[in-house]
């Protein structure tokens, strides 16, 4: 398998944060969209998008749920372009233990942007009638085993919530049923 | 489970300090929607017309429209009900911004405060702790700076705050609450809650919304969103800018002021001035506008950007939208680099932009005209912006002058006395109105004016045009894709209204057109405050995304509430009526349904009566405004009639002589 090259769409959102009204409506439909079953419910604090949004200092950061981590960084950064201070860690898309953001509001399960799969487009930027945010799509060849990386990922959050003894049993007990 | 509302209000007594839960009851969301709707109920059952606004009983409701936190687009407003201190009668002011759709989801539709906090004190609402807190660090603390002050304190950037500056706290009578962005200004509810102790509301929420029918309703979404981008694609043609669009007025975005600067009036409403706007204003105002407007901005799930952030140099940093750019300024016949400034100062101390210049202004002519004198204005300055200033201070600290001016033109001209009662001339129901003074009389604003229990002309007109297009060829035009009408004798209204001639107004809308068209309009503004949604995407701009043909689908898919436009219009009447009955229990009657004298230039007090009397009946009221047993009863709004009765309000004799007049 490995050296095996296969093509992959790669979708970029392309965030102009001078044109985010700090409206919240990609945290609306975002966390209706994800909502189970689809669209039953919405809760901003369940989204896969954020709005950093302070006004009075003219912040505005739409920033999406990327990686889960167990740690947090070992520093933290603080962003001032063009003369505007941003808050710690605004542009980091990682749902980590330093913060509330990305994560299930009950369970505190890790979030992930998933560019709303079986959708044309995200559905964040379908509803983002000022046009911060837009979507590019383009092909790129990447080497095959990348699904592999991603169960791997998602078993290692697992088992940092519920230890590595559960998850075994649990995938014991799953392919037993099968 | 409960779609759309949480099913909870929070009661919060806040003489003892107690803090309850309570369950609704899902048949008053049918019978009266929510937002104002199940407001109004709540101030009927609780507060009996002997209740002063500043009494213990009167309860300050903070209600968040019915689908408030949907994913339907611009939801989000609350609606704020209690007695007002400057009408006596039901205010219920209004704002937009985040807070409506945090305390949903805080799991919450309402906050119900009653009785006075010996202290000053600010509510936490996070989720299902909620904390009655000591505010006494807040005291005199800006509006804002009260917002921020707590978001810091609580370690709570998310968290959504409604607050009252120094003016509330002094019982201004036309003090706001105000909400970074938005306000509730009208009314003088910022001076009820300032009454009652509380300085601010915090809340937070990351609970559900649910929804009855998901894909049903995310389809109306999905619509809606649609025909805002087109309907923004294709402004109105023939009508001026601010008015061609959604939303708001676009008073941030557009900087052609011409037609306010000259046709609304100046000082105390006095003042028109014709020529006023050349290109060396423009020039200049447009620069200043420019400079201070960070970015325009918007409430929450709503692309429309009717707001702005300002920062003037060397000033703190606010928001602001509408009509508040121009009504200091035109209130002291200054420029716009004065009003954005005071603006600022006024944010902060959570006053009305509409009564407060008026109110300045009227004191500085009682000074001109001698009935007030400069010992009543100690150390004023000799500068006008100075002593715009200088007032402003006096009024929110209720000093001297001040103390007396705080309660509006007209408390403060009946205290003064001496003729000053003339100068308060710009009232309706002893409010102050846009200054704005006209011509010739026009049946559907005279109607709106005279019986908008609302009080604020923006926030009962819309929907239908303000005036006829010159040409019919362009008129016919405007009706092609007119889908919003409820029915289609409008459109024909339309068409043959001419701007002269025998279908001109006063005549033209006829009486009964006319009763039509403001019942429309009313009836779709009614509608919005039950429901949260913001005017600008609905009752107030021309060919709005919402109306009364998707509403019903709205409701049934979102709330669960099964529903059609009649139902839908039998439930916006009922709670609208219940509204008048209200006031007419705290002894409302014919005699305040009137615009200020002064509005228009020409009269006509026998089409005026005419006009109400139709009006009146189309509503199921008596010729004294007072709602009828039978429409009472057809509401089903029996306990009101039975109340009536018994305050002797109403009686069987009296309703049936009515008919009579009335057939």
């Amino acid at each position: 398998m490995k050296g095996d090259k296969k093509k992959k769409t790669i979708k970029t959102i392309k965030i102009d944060v001078d044109k985010c009204n700090g409206c919240r409506a990609c945290e609306v439909i975002c966390s209706s969209f994800h909502a189970a079953p689809k669209y039953s419910s919405n809760n901003p604090a369940r989204s896969r998008i954020r709005v950093i949004r302070d006004p009075l200092r003219d912040v505005y950061v739409p920033v999406y749920a990327g990686e889960y981590t167990v740690a947090e960084c070992a520093g933290r950064d603080k962003y001032t372009i063009d003369g505007k201070e941003y808050d710690e860690c605004s542009f980091c898309r990682a749902s980590c233990p330093s913060r509330d953001d990305f994560k299930e509001p009950d369970s505190g399960l890790p979030l992930k942007c998933d560019m709303c799969e079986g959708e044309d487009e995200p559905l964040c930027v379908k509803w983002c009638l000022v046009d911060a945010l837009q979507v590019e799509e383009r092909e790129e060849e990447v080497e095959e085993g990348e699904e592999q990386e991603e169960l791997e990922t998602g078993l290692e959050s697992l088992a940092d919530k519920y230890g590595m003894d559960k998850i075994k049993d649990a995938i014991t007990r799953l392919s037993q049923k099968d | 489970m409960r779609y759309a509302e949480t099913g909870f209000n929070l009661e919060i007594d806040l003489t003892r300090g107690n803090v309850e839960k309570v369950v609704t009851d899902p048949k008053d969301t049918e019978l009266y929607l929510g937002g104002l709707g199940t407001n109004t109920k709540i101030m009927w059952d609780r507060v009996p017309p002997e209740v002063e606004p500043f009494s213990p009983e009167n309860l300050l409701i903070f209600g968040a429209g019915l689908l408030c936190g949907t994913p339907a687009t611009g939801c989000n407003r609350t609606i704020i009900t209690t007695i007002s201190p400057q009408t006596k009668l039901m205010a219920f002011s209004m704002m937009g911004g985040f807070w409506a759709p945090e305390l949903k989801y805080a799991g919450y539709d309402k906050v119900v405060f009653r009785g006075k906090s010996p202290k000053l004190v600010y509510l936490w609402i996070n989720n299902d702790k909620v904390e009655i807190r000591d505010a006494s660090h807040l005291k005199g603390k800006g509006s804002i700076e009260t917002a921020e002050i707590l978001r810091k304190e609580l370690k709570e950037p998310k968290a959504q705050v409604a607050a009252i500056g120094m003016a509330g706290e002094n019982r201004v009578y036309y003090a706001s609450i105000e909400q970074g962005r938005s306000s509730a200004s009208r009314g003088g509810i910022g001076a009820v809650m300032g009454d009652k102790g509380l300085k601010a509301i915090v809340v937070r929420g990351t609970k559900d919304i649910n929804l009855s029918q998901p894909s049903e309703f995310m389809a109306l979404c999905n619509e809606v969103l649609e025909y805002i981008k087109i309907r923004e694609d294709n402004p109105i043609p023939g009508v001026m800018p601010i008015l061609a669009g959604l939303g708001s007025p676009q008073e941030m975005k557009v900087h052609d002021e011409k037609w306010h600067t000259e046709n609304f009036m100046w000082g105390n409403s006095r003042t028109r001035r014709k020529g006023f706007w050349t290109d060396e204003i423009a020039k200049e105002w447009t620069e200043t506008m420019e400079t201070a407007r960070t970015r325009l901005i918007s409430c929450f799930n709503c692309p429309m950007k009717c707001g702005a952030t300002i920062s003037m140099p060397g000033l703190p940093t606010y928001m602001m939208k509408c009509f508040t750019k121009l009504t200091y300024a035109m209130g002291a016949f200054s420029d716009l680099d004065f009003g954005l400034r005071i603006a600022q100062l006024a944010t902060e101390y959570g006053l009305d932009g509409f009564s407060t210049p008026q109110v300045m202004a009227f004191g500085l002519e009682l000074l001109e005209n001698g009935i007030l004198s400069k010992e009543d204005f100690p150390e004023m300055p000799e500068d006008n912006e100075g002593r715009f200033y200088y007032l402003l201070d006096k009024i929110v600290r209720r000093e001297g002058i001040g103390d007396v001016l705080a309660n509006g033109t007209y408390w403060a001209a009946k205290e003064i006395g001496n003729g000053a009662e003339e100068y308060a001339h710009n009232n309706i129901k002893k409010h102050e109105q846009l200054p704005l003074k006209l011509s010739m009389l026009n049946p559907i604003y005279f109607l709106m004016y005279a019986t908008g229990e609302k009080m604020n002309i923006t926030q009962i007109e819309g929907q239908f045009p303000q005036a006829p297009f010159p040409k019919r060829e362009h008129r016919e035009k405007f009706c092609e894709d007119w889908i919003q009408v409820p029915d289609e004798k409008f459109k024909q209204y339309f068409i043959d209204w001419e701007l002269r001639g025998e279908n001109s107004i006063p005549y033209y809308p006829t009486v009964e057109m006319t009763c039509d068209i403001v019942d429309w309009q009313e009836r779709m503004h009614y509608i919005d405050d039950a429901l949260g949604q913001c005017a600008g995407l609905s009752s107030f701009p021309l060919k709005p995304p919402y109306h009364i043909h998707n509403y019903p689908k709205f409701i049934s898919a979102g709330a669960g509430i099964e529903m059609d436009e009649e139902k839908l219009t039998q439930a916006a009447k009922r709670y609208r009526t219940l509204v008048r009955a209200f006031n007419i229990r705290r002894g409302m009657r014919r005699k305040d349904d009137r615009p200020p004298e002064n509005h228009w230039k020409k009269r006509f007090p026998e089409l005026e009566a005419e006009l109400l009397d139709a009006y009146y009946k189309l509503k199921g009221w008596n010729n004294d405004g007072i709602p009828t047993k039978e429409s009472l009863q057809q509401l089903g709004l029996d306990y009101v009639a039975d109340d009536f009765v018994k305050r002797g309000i109403l009686t069987d004799v009296e309703d049936a002589a009515v008919e009579e007049v009335s057939a």
